[in-house]
């Protein structure tokens, strides 16, 4: 399950959907990671931009590895503004046992930061600046750099 | 004819371009200063496919996506 919100992610009510629809179905563990915009460098919000057809090949590619090992995976994001102190992502990971979701987990927010392609600026003074010094090449970056 | 859109935070508008191969849209995009300097972080979607072969042919209307570099959460 991808979600996309415009704007901050309504994080206590989308765990409290994802628990209830998970638990009947036998799953014994529930692992979340939620991010919040944390008030440094003078920043009012950040804003995200998301291209959705790539993240939802990329999404379905972890659903896929993850089932392989019987879990099951949900993620929401942020579009657009998203203020201090409020929440722009959220996932999920849901598995017979605790081992596998807390493994994948991990592994799923590492990749998630190197390769989903979503765009992160800062908010200042109500301008939008491109975090390029914390954004990362995606793989396979500079195919179109080489000279003949 | 293919288009090329720019992603993020490059904030160029689409172009289209006489190509039949990422190489072709390689040579073309880096006579321009402003898209050549992204090139080198850049990855390339053709039709929201990520690929990563700078020989991928192209066909009439194919759509060539430059990603800049990323950061969600």
């Amino acid at each position: 399950m991808l979600l996309i919100y415009d704007g901050p992610v309504e994080v206590p009510s989308l765990l409290a959907q994802w628990y209830d629809a998970e638990r009947e179905r036998n799953y014994g563990a529930m692992v979340t990671f939620v991010g919040t915009i944390r008030d440094e460098g003078g920043i009012e919000a950040l804003s995200f931009d998301i291209y959705r057809p790539v993240l939802e090949r990329w999404f379905e590619g972890w659903q896929k590895k993850l089932a392989e090992q019987n879990a099951l995976l949900a993620m929401a994001h942020s579009r657009g503004d998203v203020p201090v102190h409020q929440s722009s992502f959220a996932c999920a990971i849901f598995s017979p046992k605790r081992r596998v979701a807390l493994e994948m987990l991990d592994a799923f927010v590492e990749d998630f930061k190197a390769n989903a392609p979503i765009w992160k600026y800062d908010v200042i003074d109500g301008r939008r600046l491109y975090a390029a010094d914390r954004s990362t090449p995606m793989e396979g970056s500079g195919l179109l750099s080489a000279k003949e | 004819m293919v288009t090329v859109e720019f992603l993020g935070p490059i904030g160029k508008e689409p172009v289209t371009l006489k190509a039949d191969s990422l190489k072709e849209v390689a040579r073309q995009l880096q006579q321009d200063p402003d898209i050549a300097k992204w090139l080198p972080q850049c990855a390339v979607a053709v039709n929201d496919t990520l690929v990563k072969d700078p020989d991928t042919p192209l066909k009439e209307g194919d759509r060539v996506s430059l990603l800049p570099p990323v950061c969600g959460g």
